[in-house]
Formats: structure tokens, sequence, C-alpha cells
């Protein structure tokens, strides 16, 4: 089978064809699509994440003195509580109303290749700012400079234990020698080993070492926001990967760029992140030659995105592993609604509860419950970690049990078929469909094929 | 002191817990049976039980004093178990049970998990089962998991993670299934027929698909009705179910554990969901619970001092709560380290005087003769089990 690129496009790198928007006619359109995925008008900062935490903690400590200020914190709580369910309502009324899809697939991917979790209610917004303001403004950029803001991130300095680390030599260490501060290496390590060089890759426990030293001075707190505090940070040059960051001046965080930018610019990060990129996109066993031609692409022009982006767009790998991945639930629900001709503004107008039934609960039902990945390592790629039984039945029941429930009028099945999948759907559903008892199970046996639910 | 390390568990977190782990392809080549008749359950209590309230040690006349409000003992409530331990009044349900020999406890339990409290980290320990001290290779997936590794003629049927929770116990790379009790799968059976055609040539998805309408079609779907303990019966009675089949090992989890603020409304709730599914269990498995053996753990314990909002903090030291007909119950197990001056760790918890994970070793030791070398070196890597606390009848 031959598939033009418009539909390969909008199947394995957006979130598949709808009946009311073309999908991209060639790479330069799917290129300049990244553009939508900047940061939007109601983009949230760590500033206003920041009023947000402390208004809910001025809540709670006065809890308890009457009933009036006991119920509004409950409300305020419920509220900071479901900013999670908004924040998916919002991610995914964006990506079913992007036509060629391919940006907020990247959005996806970055916000998990630098895995946060807010860890409780009052960090809600702040998880939210992560993907504003480190994610989406560099996903058309470079690599670097995502690094950059993602590692240096409020919501990753807390996530990662940042926050806690202290440079042993440092003067606030000196002189509080009762207090327990001590240097944290989890940051340093995730930095290396998951969001650039890789696990495998020529780094010592040394390298991890220094890099932590380095990082020491980062703070984040909701009092006082981001600050980078050379009183905690470890005095010296640190050494990492033979390079001397900071020195004989005072530490700064310009010291700090500048290792994120030169362990950016490393070969091993081309590799390991080419080949991520292709493991995400294309297969869970990307041909050497696809991996190779995105990271000498990669290493040429120091981790430009786009420039590696279009090697994975026009490769004919791409083509040739045709269904090799299963969609993640966030993609399956999305590509749902796109493929019922559901827009981003029925999505967004969804009241809380119908949201909640419709893709948030469902979500979690298959295996992906949002903003709760099982580790700084993201979610899984193969599709066996998706399509367990009970996490198949969870994707039957929505393909039974959603369209009917979001839409007035389903779509003819047959209709349907041409319009979502195109010229790939395969002769067994082709088969199948027409001979579906009711308009409702033909639809649903769409959304519950494997073609439907592979990529 | 120590840290915990996130790297440890990335290579359990890789394969993501639950009911998706590695799929059983191959499940019908599996004909040896397990080779036990033996049941074990573990429920995980998420958010930190406080198990100084659950199991009141009122005995110590500390007790009383650090707690005005709550943890007060047979005067006010609780029922008293041996003159020293009085059960939380909400547990009453389960009286019988100790009283016939089937309810057990150990107190001042812990993994060995220390000082940052978080409840994130301390149940991804409890769940991986491991320490910190052990390299990263180590660290692959849950307990349970290298349990059913251990257990020669397991398959897929063997163990089922139950529930819409991860079980990250259960994650790994033995084969393993999962299932909610809410879960349905209510196709028409034409529809049903037409779905297999579909995925015929696709041996993830039918093969997959075939063990859904299986199980669906075996247990029947629970609605979930209303009250506190819903949820947490239906998961027991789903459990039960399973395990009256070829199921001997089943996991989920109960939640709402994590009580700052008002701890007499929220334990109480929480322990009538406890209860109400190990009532479940023994219900529903009828003449099976003989063979059976719960353990209800929690990620560590709560301050021992009651704070300002009549509620406690995180701890360290926690209670093992133990059912079943298996157990050789009615009784206290381990030692008690006191709550006086000098007693408490960090003074401010309950001190661990022994490690959670040496029962949960000891059990499937008794339950399923699994090898001491494998239970320390392989399920618990690195474990002292210590001595038998002989807890099985």
């Amino acid at each position: 089978m031959t598939i033009d690129f418009p539909e390969l496009a909008a199947i394995r790198l957006g979130f598949g064809l709808s009946p009311i928007m073309a999908p991209p006619p060639d790479v330069d359109a799917l290129l300049a699509g990244l553009a939508r995925s900047a940061p939007g008008p109601g983009a949230v900062t760590t500033a206003k994440a920041q009023e947000l935490q402390n208004e809910l903690m001025a809540l709670r400590a006065v809890r308890r003195q009457d009933e009036r200020s006991e119920k509004e914190f409950k409300a305020f709580n419920q509220r900071m509580g479901r900013t999670i369910a908004f924040d998916l309502r919002l991610r995914m009324a964006r990506a079913v109303d992007d036509p060629t899809g391919f940006g907020e697939r990247l959005v996806q991917f970055w916000a998990d290749h630098f895995t946060i979790r807010p860890m409780g209610v009052g960090r809600n917004p702040l998880a939210m700012a992560f993907v504003d303001e480190a994610i989406r403004p560099h996903i058309a950029g470079r690599f670097e400079d995502m690094f950059f803001a993602a590692d240096t991130h409020p919501m990753m300095l807390v996530y990662l234990d940042q926050n806690t680390s202290r440079g042993p030599n440092s003067m606030a260490a000196r002189n509080r020698k009762d207090k327990k501060l001590g240097l944290n290496e989890n940051l340093a390590r995730e930095a290396m080993e998951l969001h650039s060089l890789g696990a495998g890759a020529p780094y010592t426990q040394d390298d991890v070492r220094e890099l932590a030293e380095l990082l020491t001075g980062l703070t984040y707190d909701s009092k006082k926001g981001f600050a980078y505090r050379p009183q905690i940070a470890e005095p010296g040059a640190e050494q990492v990967l033979g390079v001397n960051y900071g020195g004989e001046k005072r530490a700064s965080l310009d010291d700090i760029r500048a290792a994120f930018r030169d362990i950016a610019r490393r070969p091993e990060t081309a590799q390991y992140l080419s080949r991520k990129l292709a493991v995400h996109f294309v297969s869970d066993d990307p041909s050497p030659e696809l991996v190779e031609a995105m990271a000498s692409v990669w290493r040429e022009t120091g981790g430009d995105l786009p420039q590696v982006y279009r090697v994975l767009a026009t490769h004919p790998d791409l083509a040739a592993n045709l269904r090799a991945k299963v969609r993640q639930p966030f993609d399956l629900v999305v590509a749902g609604f796109r493929a019922l001709g559901i827009t981003g503004k029925d999505v967004r107008d969804l009241e809380f509860k119908k949201f909640r039934a419709f893709a948030f609960d469902p979500m979690a039902r298959m295996g992906q419950r949002w903003m709760n990945q099982n580790g700084p390592d993201g979610w899984p790629e193969d599709p066996q970690a998706w399509i367990a039984p009970q996490l198949l039945a969870a994707r039957i029941t929505w393909a039974t049990q959603m369209p009917q429930r979001m839409l007035k009028k389903l779509p003819d099945p047959r209709e349907m078929l041409v319009t979502t999948l195109g010229s790939t759907r395969s002769d067994g559903l082709a088969w199948a469909v027409p001979k579906a008892e009711s308009q409702a199970e033909g639809v649903a046996l769409i959304l519950a094929s494997n073609d439907f639910n592979r990529r | 002191m120590i840290e915990l390390n996130r790297r440890l568990f990335l290579k359990s977190a890789a394969l993501i817990g639950c009911s998706a782990a590695a799929h059983p392809l191959m499940t019908s080549m599996t004909f040896a049976s397990v080779p036990s008749d033996n049941r074990l359950v573990v429920i995980i209590l998420r958010g930190a039980m406080d198990g100084l309230d659950a199991i009141q040690p009122y005995g110590d006349p500390m007790l009383a004093k650090l707690r005005q409000n709550i943890s007060v003992g047979p005067d006010r409530g609780a029922l008293d178990l041996d003159g020293f331990y009085a059960l939380h009044p909400s547990l009453a349900p389960l009286l019988p049970l100790w009283q016939k020999g089937e309810l057990a406890f150990a107190h001042a339990v812990s993994t060995p998990y220390r000082d940052k409290r978080s409840h994130f980290d301390g149940q991804d320990l409890l769940e991986a089962g491991t320490g910190h001290d052990l390299p990263v290779n180590w660290q692959v997936g849950g307990w349970l998991n290298r349990l059913l590794q251990a257990m020669p003629g397991s398959k897929a049927e063997t163990a089922y993670a139950v529930g819409l929770e991860q079980m990250k116990i259960l994650s790994g790379e033995a084969a393993h299934l999962g299932w909610a009790p809410q879960s349905s799968l209510n196709f028409s059976a034409q529809a049903q027929l037409l779905l297999e055609h579909i995925y015929h040539d696709d041996p993830l998805f039918r093969d997959t698909a075939r063990d859904a309408f299986r199980i669906s079609s075996e247990t029947e779907r629970t609605d979930v009705g209303k009250g506190a303990d819903a949820e947490a019966v239906a998961l027991g009675r789903f459990a039960a179910d399973r395990l009256n089949a070829e199921a001997r090992i089943a996991a989920f989890s109960i939640t709402g554990w994590d009580s700052h603020a008002n701890q007499g409304a929220v334990i109480g709730r929480a322990l009538e969901r406890l209860s109400g599914a190990i009532l479940a269990l023994r219900e529903g498995l009828g003449e099976n619970w003989g063979r059976t053996t719960v353990l209800a753990m929690t990620e560590f314990g709560r301050t021992v001092r009651e704070n300002g909002s009549s509620g406690t903090d995180h701890g360290t030291g926690g209670a093992l709560i133990m059912s079943g007909g298996a157990i050789r119950g009615g009784r206290a197990y381990g030692d008690w380290p006191g709550l006086g001056e000098g007693q408490l760790y960090a003074d401010r918890d309950l001190m661990p005087t022994r490690d959670i994970r040496a029962y949960a070793g000891w059990a499937m030791r008794g339950l399923f003769g699994t090898e001491l070398a494998a239970i320390e070196q392989s399920v618990f890597p690195g474990l002292d089990l210590g001595g038998d606390p002989k807890i099985l009848a």
C-alpha cells in the first residue's frame, strides 16, 4: 500500500484524520504548523501559580476558625484539585483544533520527556506553567534552550529535589552545621541520564556529582519565587565532562546555562534524542539509518529541532512502519473527538462532570491518569504497556459509550471509515463495519479497532 | 541519612504497573499448575495509616499523654484486645475475627524508608520491596511480581491486580492479569464477533481481547454502590472471586489515610473501608478463607504526638494488619518499643523494631514454600529475614 503524505502525516505525526479539516499537504505545511503550539493567550505563569498556591496556603492556615473559613478553604482546594482536569481539557481542545496536530503531539512528547508531577494540589498550576514556560516556547527551537528552561524550571526543581540541595561547602551549610544541609544528585543525574546523554553514555558518577554541585543555588519557594542564591551554591569550579564551569568568580546562573548548552550539543545527546523521537513517532525498534540521519542533522545544526523533525517526517521508515505504535490514551481520545467531527470549542464547552466522564476518567482506566506518571522516565512506549485486558476493555467501553453521549447524531459508519482512516483502512475492518447491527455499534467498532488504536 | 533515589525505581517504572504488564501471548503453553492451594492478598493502604490509632497500645501510659483527642483506649470506645492493645471502634466488625484467631497485627514495623516522609517515595519503596543500598539492576518491578518469578508453574491467571489504581507491587516481567470490578464489556454478541474478526490478524489485540471478554464473562460486573466502604467491598469481592478460580495472589489498594487534621473522621471512614474489604474477602472466599493470608500494609506510620488540628503528620514506624483463616491470629506480633522519652524515632515517630518485609517474606515461605534464598536475594534483595515470627497457623 502506498500512502500519500497528508494521510501519513495526520495519522502518524498528528491526531488522525478529520471530516471537517484537511491534513497538511506537505512537509513545509506540517512544520509551519508548529507555530500554533506556542503558549496561548491563557498561558499560566510561575507568578500566577505562586499566587494560587499562596492563596491556598493562606486559606489552609485559617481553616477551622469558623464555618465560613472552612467552606472557603474546601471550595478553593477543590478548584485547585480540578485544575488538572481543566488543563487536560484545554490541551485536548488545542489538539482537536490543530489541523496538522504535529505541534501538539510534540508538546506531549517533550512534556513527557521532561516528566514532572505536581505532587499535591497546591502545585497543580505550577505544573501547567511548566508546559507553558519551558516546553511550548521551545518545541520549534533549539533543544539546548528547552533543556535549560525545563531543568531550571521551579516545577522541575521541586520534583527532582533540587530545592533541598545545598553545596556541602557553601556559606549556608557552613553557617548552619546543626541543620541537615546537603547535596542532592537527583536532578543532575536525570539531566544526564534521562534528559540528554542517555543511560550508558560515557559520563561518570563524578560528572553527576560535579553537575549536582554546579546546580546548587537554584531554588524555588512559593513565597519568594524562583531565585539563584549564590550563598547556597558550592564554591569553586566544577568539572563536568572535562569542562570547567564557574571558578574564582562568584558562581552564577550563566555557568549553569553554559553547562546545559555543552551537554545538549554532545553527540551522545544527538543520538539519544534522535532515537527517542524515532521510537515515539515511528517504531519501538527504529532502524539505525533513520536514527543516524536524524542525529547527523542534530549534530550539524546544534540541535535545531525543526530540521531534525524534517528528517523524521520525510524518511521512508515513517510509511514503512505504519501501525507499529499504539496510540496512548490521550492521543486516542483526541483522535476520537476529531474522527467524530467534534471541535475544540465543543471540548472547551464541556462542563466539568461531562469532561470527566468522556475523557479524564476513561483515560485513567486506559492506564493514563493525567499528570500522574509512574516515574521521571514518563509514559511507556511499548504497545504491551497499553494493551492489557483491563486497559483494552476500557478502550472498547469508551468507544461504545462516548460517541452516543457526546453527539446528538452519529455519523454513518461507512462514511466514517473513509473520513477517519482514508486509504489505510484494513480489509477486515471494511468488511465488518457494515455488518454491525446498529449505527452506534458501527461507530464503536471503528473506534475500538486496532486500525484506529494504532498509528 | 539514607536518601531514597528515584533512579532505583526506573526499571520498574518502565514496565508500567497494574494490569499492563507483559502480556502472556503464550498462556496456553503453560500447563503446570501452581504448586499451592494457598492464597495471598496484599492490600496497600495509601496515605500512611496511623497504626497507633487503628490498633491502640493504650497499655503504654504515654499514649494518652501524647494524644488528647485520638487513640484513647477502651474508656473512650475502643475495643480491648488483650489488656494492652485496643481496636479502633471503626474496626469493630473485625472483632469476631480476632476472637476466632483470624486477625493479628504487628506493631512498630516499617520499610527501610526514613526521614523524607513522602507518600510517593514511601509507596514506591513499599511496592518495590527493596532497600536503598542496592545496585540499579536489582531494582526490577514490584515484589509480588518477583515472587511470581520464583513460583514454578505461575501463569498470568495466578495473580491479579484489582481495581483502577496502578499496582506497582505487581509490575515486572512475570505475566499477571488486572481487572477492575466496575469494568465491563457490554458488547452485543454480533459486535463481539465482528470485533474478533477485526482483531484476528493482530495477535496483541486479538489475545488481549480474548482475555478481556473471558474475564468479563466469568466475573459479574460490580456496580459500586453508595456508602463509605462500597468500592473497597467491591474490590474484596472481585479478588475473592478470582482467588476461588485460578488466582493465588491478589493485590489492591485502599486510599484515604492521610489524617493531618480531624483524624477521627478521616481514619474512621478509612478503617470502615478496610474492614469492609476484609469481610468481603472472607465471605467471598468461603472455604478458601482457611487457606488465605491477607496483609494490609501502609507506606509509613504517623507522628506519635497529636498535632494542633487533631490530626497527625507523617512518621516512621507503623502497623501491619494481618487477617485470614491461615493466620495464627488473636495475638500481637513484634516488639513494642515504647512511647517514652528517648524511645521515639527522631523524637517524634514510633521506633521501627522490624522490617515489614520480613513478615511478608515469612508469609510467602509458609504459603508457597518459596526458598529462603530466593526471598532474601530476589524477592526482597538484600533483606535479612531474621527469625520466623510464625504468623501462619
